[in-house]
């Protein structure tokens, strides 16, 4: 037990730095904001009670917003993704395929996890940006956004669980 | 309890979107945005590391910036400089501005609403609705104070618009930007009967006690003539490069309480609405 407190409390520290001090720092363009952060909460045992789940999405969305002074979106965004992470996990599973308890990528078949980081980015995304706009004036702009940013953070986010989250 | 995650659910989203949409909590919230302590120290130590890769264009414009200010303060004697602290009268109008010197450690230019954040807080003598500049232009205005760092919203973000002037003709207008393009922002209210060109001048016009009169804002890129406006509509080229942006100074307005106070009688006066 605590030995999972630990490397999840690291996890978070290392995903919430990488978001704040290099993600958010590229500015490519208005287009390209990939959010990676949302890791933390797609990374957590599949048979983690749900409140944790939810309250671990709330306390790392909060954590981003202050950083980026944007109070409330991210948590939002990413308390959204918590509540339908079960669902989308049994949607996109064999029944007879065995999911592994930890939802990574070397636990899984690449195709599964691909789709598994998809579906979550792009629920993230499209309720964060049309949020932080708060108008339908502006609607395939902002879809575009929510569009070019998701690419680019599906891709980071399946590169990491190369680099950093092996295990 | 079956639902149990369900009610959570919406408990937590319920606060997230109260947040969001209560638009004073972001205005009351004194720590939970990046000028608290922790956030802070860490864009302080990450901007300490990467300053280094930009020191020479940092140089350059700082000495660039000290040759503009050498040529100006040439004429004026006994000018008191206290710290890195200048106190300036300057001519063109009579209140007293104090300069500070402050660094921005953490910025954005590709959101809808951008803020940046000071390394400087109210030990420093920053404080609520100060401007910001640089040698180039205008920045922002300072928005969250604590005890050593300071958040501002840039002039990249859509929650504010700045009282402008085209400076040929002496006309005020406001500048607003519409998001995307950290390089242009559109001034609306310059009615068409004003000569207007491309390059003209853009800058504050003094009407607020957040900048003084005549602190460049940037030139006219592109006009148009909306059909049934009476009003033109500019883009105007940002003279600061907002991506690059490291050393500012703030100002403090030192009669800005004395004007505060006037503009009170006036709103309380009866008489005068």
């Amino acid at each position: 037990m605590i030995r999972w407190l630990i490397k999840y409390a690291v996890i978070f520290v290392v995903l919430v730095l990488i978001q704040v001090l290099f993600l958010n720092q590229m500015q490519i363009s208005g287009y390209l904001n990939p959010y990676m952060y949302i890791l933390f909460v797609m990374l957590l045992p599949l048979s983690a009670p749900r409140y944790i789940v939810l309250l671990s999405g709330f306390l790392i969305g909060l954590t981003i917003d202050i950083f980026s002074n944007s109070l409330g979106l991210h948590a939002a965004a990413t308390v959204f993704i918590a509540y339908i992470r079960p669902f989308v996990i049994r949607s996109i599973s064999d029944r007879e395929e065995e999911i592994n308890d930890y939802p990574g990528l070397k636990q899984n078949k690449f195709s599964w996890f691909l789709y598994y980081s998809a579906v979550m980015v792009f629920f993230h995304h499209f309720i964060l940006f049309y949020l932080e706009i708060f108008s339908f004036t502006q609607f395939f702009s902002t879809l575009l956004r929510v569009v070019l940013s998701s690419l680019l953070s599906i891709f980071v986010i399946v590169l990491s669980q190369f680099l950093i989250f092996r295990e | 309890m079956k639902n149990y995650a369900f009610v959570l659910f919406l408990l937590l989203e319920g606060a997230s979107l109260a947040l969001v949409f209560n638009h004073n909590s972001y205005q009351k919230s004194k720590y939970l945005n990046s000028s608290n302590r922790i956030t802070g120290n860490i864009y302080q130590a990450y901007n300490s590391v990467v300053d280094y890769f930009h020191l020479n264009r940092i140089n350059k414009e700082l000495s660039e910036e000290n040759a503009w200010l050498r040529s100006r303060v040439e004429n004026m004697t006994g000018v008191p400089v206290v710290n890195d602290s200048l106190v300036v009268n300057l001519e063109s109008t009579d209140s007293t501005y104090r300069f500070i010197s402050a660094k921005i450690i953490n910025n954005s230019v590709n959101k809808p609403f951008n803020y940046f954040t000071l390394n400087k807080g109210r030990n420093d003598g920053i404080k609520q609705d100060q401007g910001v500049v640089t040698g180039k232009g205008i920045v922002g205005v300072v928005t969250h104070v604590s005890d050593s760092y300071a958040v501002g919203l840039s002039v990249l973000n859509s929650r504010w618009s700045i009282s402008a002037m085209h400076k040929k003709s002496g006309n005020y207008g406001s500048l607003i930007w519409r998001g995307y393009d950290y390089r242009t922002a559109n001034l609306t209210e310059i009615p068409l009967h004003v000569d207007i060109s491309p390059g003209d001048s853009i800058i504050t016009s003094g009407y607020s006690t957040i900048f003084p009169e005549g602190v460049m804002i940037g030139t006219i890129q592109d006009f148009s003539r909306p059909d049934g406006e009476n009003y033109y509509d500019i883009s105007v080229q940002l003279s600061t490069d907002f991506k690059s942006l490291s050393y500012v100074e703030v100002i403090e307005n030192q009669d800005k309480p004395e004007i505060k106070e006037l503009e009170n009688i006036i709103r309380d006066d009866p008489m005068a609405n």
